[in-house]
C-alpha cells in the first residue's frame, strides 16, 4: 500500500514534535531514573534511563533526612505553610476582586492602579525592609512571615478573579438587590458560587508558588526542624551529606510528586489560567 | 437596625486586605529601603547616615558589582529572547487540531511548571556536572568531555540560560491561546493573494500576536532580572566559578544576608528598581513601532 505525501507529512510531524517533546522531558525522566539507581551507578552510566536494579533504598536513606529531622518533618512543614498560605491568598483575593470589579467606591481606580504597579514591582526592593520588619516583630524562625502576607490579597489572583467576575452579568446583582440582598449578600450568594473556577485556578497557582518558594524560607527559617521541603533539599548539597546522590535524587523526585499530581488532576484550570491572564507557571 | 448600604464603606471593607497589605508590605518597605540605601546598617546598631556613599562605592569601587551587572545583562539578553522564540516556534507547531496534541502540550509545559523548584536546580547541577547526563551523552557519540559545565567559567552561565529557556512552556501556552484567536480566513485570503508561509508569518501572525509578545517580553524580562534560586543552588550560594553566575539578586542577597550590609544592599535594590523601571518604559515606548492593535476593538 502506497503512503501518500500527506501521510508522510504527518509521520514527519509526529517524529519531529515527539522527539522534541522527549528531549524536553528527558531530564525529568533522568531524575526519576537516577533516584532508583544504586549510588555507584548514577554517574557511571548517566545516559541510561534504566537502572540495573531498582534501588528503593535511596528513598529510605533520603527520607531519613539530616540530624534527626526526617523528610516527614519537612513535608509536614511544607503542607502547613502551603495550605494556610493558599487559603489566605484565595479568600482575601476574592474579596478584593469583588470590591474592584463591582463596587464603585471612592478611590477605586487609584487602588486598582496601585495593584497593577505591584504586579511589576521587583521583589528585591521589598525583601530587605520586610526582613527587618519581621525581625523587629520577633517573627523570625516562625512560619508567620511566610503565611501572614498571603492573607492580604495577591495581585495576580485579584486580577484573575476580576477577569472572571466581569463575565458574570450585572443583571444578576440587580435581581439580587431587588430581592433585598445587601452588597455583602450579593458577594456570598451570587458572586462567590460563580467564581469558583477562578478561585480554583488561583489556589492551584498559590500551591505551586509556595511549594516551590525558596528564597523566603531561606531568609526567615534557619532551624532545620522548621524547613519546608524546598529548603531541606539544599541540605543534600551541604557538607558531609555530599555523596548521598541516590537519596538526593529520591527526595527531589518526591518533592515533585504533589506538583505532578495536581497538574494531572487540574490541567484544565492551569492551562486556562495561563492562557487568559498570563499567570506564570 | 439595618446597616445603611454605602458603597464607600462596603468597598473599603472588601478592599481592606489589599490596601492594608499594600501599605504595610509594599509602600512602607519601598520607602524605608530608600532610606536605608543612604545609611550604613548592619542590623545590630542603628542605621547611620552616609549620604550617597553606597551609590558611589557601587559604581566606582566594587568590581564584583560591575561583574554581577554584566553577568545579569548577559543572562537576561540571552535567555529572554531565546525563551520567547522557542515559545512562539513550538506554539506554532502545536497550533493544530489533531489527536495527541494535548499530550505534546503537556510535555512542553511540564518543565515550566517545575522549573522554579529547588529539585530542578539540583537536577540541573547534576545534568551538567562533570559526570552528568550531558557529558555522558556526549561520550556516547564519541565526544569525550570530563569537565563540568558548571565548574567551567566559560559555560557556567550558559547552563543557567539553558535552564531558563527550557521553561518556555508558560509563554508557549499564552502564544497558543493568541494563535487560536487569529481568524483562519486571514490566512486563506493571504494565500489567495499569493503570499507564501513566510510572508504570512511576518504579515499576519507576528503583527496579530504582537500585543501578547509585548506582555510576555515585559513579564519575562522582569522575572529574568530577579532570577535567584537556580543561581544560588547551582553555585552553592557563591555565584562562582569566578563570579560567572553571580546574578544581581544573588549578589544582593550575599551583601544583605551574608555580610549584613543592609544599607549597601538596599542601594543595590533601588538601582535595580530604577533600571528595571527604565527598561520596562523603554519596551513600552518601543512598542508603538512594532505592536499592532486592531482598530476594531471587539476582541
Amino acid at each position: 500500500m502506497a503512503i501518500s505525501r500527506r501521510q508522510w507529512k504527518t509521520v514527519f510531524y509526529h517524529l519531529l514534535v515527539g522527539l522534541l517533546a522527549l528531549g524536553m522531558i528527558y531530564p525529568i525522566l533522568w531524575l526519576v531514573a537516577s533516584s532508583l539507581k544504586p549510588n555507584d551507578e548514577i554517574f557511571t552510566t548517566a545516559y541510561s534511563l534504566i537502572p540495573s536494579s531498582l534501588e528503593w533504598g535511596n528513598y529510605a536513606s533520603g527520607w531519613a533526612g539530616f540530624a534527626g529531622n526526617s523528610f516527614g518533618t519537612f513535608f509536614k512543614n511544607s503542607f502547613i505553610i502551603v495550605s494556610l498560605s493558599t487559603i489566605g491568598a484565595v479568600c482575601s483575593s476574592a474579596l478584593v476582586a469583588y470590591a474592584f470589579s463591582r463596587i464603585p467606591f471612592f478611590g477605586r481606580g487609584f487602588w486598582f492602579g496601585c495593584m497593577m504597579l505591584t504586579l511589576m514591582l521587583p521583589r528585591d526592593v521589598t525583601i530587605i525592609p520586610q526582613y527587618i520588619m519581621f525581625s523587629e516583630l520577633g517573627w523570625l524562625q516562625s512560619f508567620k512571615p511566610l503565611i501572614v502576607p498571603q492573607f492580604l490579597g495577591i495581585p495576580f489572583f485579584i486580577f484573575l478573579i476580576m477577569q472572571f467576575i466581569r463575565t458574570v452579568p450585572a443583571d444578576l446583582d440587580e435581581a439580587a438587590k431587588i430581592d433585598g440582598c445587601s452588597k455583602y449578600g450579593i458577594f456570598f450568594k451570587v458572586i462567590l458560587p460563580l467564581i469558583v473556577p477562578a478561585m480554583m485556578t488561583s489556589a492551584i497557582f498559590s500551591f505551586y508558588w509556595t511549594w516551590e518558594d525558596f528564597i523566603h524560607p531561606l531568609l526567615y527559617l534557619n532551624q532545620p526542624e522548621l524547613y519546608p521541603v524546598s529548603l531541606a533539599l539544599k541540605l543534600f548539597l551541604d557538607g558531609e551529606s555530599l555523596n548521598n546522590w541516590g537519596g538526593m535524587f529520591a527526595m527531589s523526585t518526591l518533592s515533585l510528586v504533589p506538583v505532578f499530581v495536581i497538574f494531572f488532576i487540574f490541567q484544565k484550570y492551569i492551562v486556562d489560567g495561563i492562557s487568559t491572564s498570563g499567570l506564570k507557571g | 437596625m439595618k446597616l445603611r448600604e454605602n458603597d464607600h464603606v462596603v468597598g473599603y471593607a472588601f478592599a481592606a486586605p489589599f490596601i492594608l497589605g499594600f501599605l504595610l508590605f509594599i509602600v512602607y518597605p519601598v520607602f524605608s529601603s530608600l532610606y536605608y540605601s543612604f545609611t550604613n546598617y548592619n542590623l545590630l546598631e542603628a542605621p547611620s547616615w552616609v549620604g550617597f556613599d553606597n551609590y558611589t562605592k557601587m559604581f566606582t569601587d566594587d568590581e564584583k558589582y560591575a561583574k554581577s551587572i554584566s553577568v545579569t545583562l548577559n543572562y537576561v539578553l540571552a535567555s529572554v529572547p531565546l525563551r520567547l522564540a522557542f515559545a512562539l516556534g513550538v506554539a506554532m507547531l502545536l497550533n493544530k487540531a489533531i489527536a495527541g496534541i494535548g499530550l505534546y502540550r503537556s510535555a512542553y509545559y511540564l518543565p515550566s511548571l517545575i522549573g522554579g523548584s529547588v529539585a530542578v536546580s539540583i537536577l540541573w547541577s547534576q545534568v551538567f556536572g562533570d559526570k552528568g547526563l550531558v557529558n555522558s551523552a556526549l561520550g556516547l557519540i564519541g565526544i569525550e568531555s570530563s569537565t563540568s559545565w558548571i565548574g567551567n567559567p566559560g559555560t557556567a552561565l550558559w547552563t543557567l540560560i539553558a535552564l531558563s529557556v527550557w521553561q518556555f512552556g508558560s509563554s508557549m501556552l499564552i502564544f497558543l491561546a493568541g494563535l487560536k484567536n487569529i481568524p483562519k480566513d486571514y490566512y486563506e485570503a493571504a494565500s489567495v493573494d499569493g503570499a507564501n508561509k513566510i510572508r504570512q508569518f511576518f504579515k499576519i501572525t507576528l503583527p496579530l500576536l504582537s500585543p501578547i509578545i509585548l506582555f510576555n517580553l515585559i513579564m519575562q524580562t522582569i522575572s529574568a532580572f530577579m532570577t535567584f534560586t537556580p543561581a544560588y543552588i547551582i553555585s552553592r550560594g557563591e555565584g562562582g566559578p569566578l563570579d560567572e553566575t553571580l546574578l544581581y539578586s544573588l549578589y544582593l542577597y550575599k551583601r544583605a544576608f551574608t555580610f549584613y550590609e543592609m544599607g549597601y544592599a538596599s542601594a543595590m535594590a533601588w538601582v535595580a528598581l530604577i533600571a528595571i523601571g527604565l527598561v520596562t518604559l523603554l519596551i513600552f515606548q518601543s512598542s508603538r513601532y512594532w505592536v499592532h492593535y486592531e482598530s476594531k476593538g471587539d476582541r
